[in-house]
């Protein structure tokens, strides 16, 4: 899974019939110092994240088991809001 | 699979209910040399990890899911093991 930052919405009216009613956000990856890294990329939500919030999503097939026994058309889905994170790194890490 | 070294710990109090229960830690792959390869990711522990672990990082869905018991789950990534040695042999690596 990835860390992010939800930085905006997509809406699409006309989209597979197995997204009806989900939501697609704008996501841009973070490192656990929370400084950009890589483009902004688009993940659909599981958990009723919003714009600010820190997340992380899960990526590759696994993505579109969020909503089983429906099999979502998603390569990207965010899985969880996080509350608290906690880094150190050592010298040699 | 990746060598990697625990680097923290995440709390998210809501989360998908397939990641209640299981411990989740921010994790920094690493290459052969100890540097870092690529950005820290985010993994569920199978091993009971903890900060500063060298540890055996899956990298994909089914073996990460396997490793937690929670078949067909959104998890892509798992701590599944602590690594006590790498032994790495010159030659053999060689062109």
């Amino acid at each position: 899974m990835t860390l992010g930052r939800v930085i905006g919405r997509v809406w699409a009216t006309v989209k597979n019939a197995s997204l009806t009613g989900q939501r697609l956000l704008l996501v841009q990856p973070l490192t656990p110092e929370l400084n950009k890294t890589g483009k902004p990329l688009i993940c659909l939500d599981s958990v009723g994240a919003g714009a600010g919030e820190l997340v992380y999503w899960c990526g590759g097939r696994e993505a579109s088991f969020t909503f089983l026994p429906v099999e979502v058309p998603a390569d990207r889905t965010i899985v969880a809001i996080i509350d608290e994170l906690s880094i150190e790194r050592g010298k040699d890490s | 699979m990746l060598i990697a070294r625990v680097v923290g710990d995440v709390v998210a109090t809501q989360k998908h209910p397939s990641h209640e229960g299981l411990k989740v830690l921010l994790v920094q792959p690493l290459n052969l040399d100890g540097t870092d390869r690529g950005d820290a990711v985010v993994a569920v522990d199978s091993v009971d990890a903890g900060v500063g672990d060298r540890v055996l990082l899956a990298t994909e869905g089914y073996s990460a899911m396997t490793s937690v018991n929670r078949p067909n789950s959104p998890i892509d990534m798992a701590v599944i093991g602590v690594i006590d040695q790498v032994e790495l042999v010159a030659d053999a690596a060689a062109p």
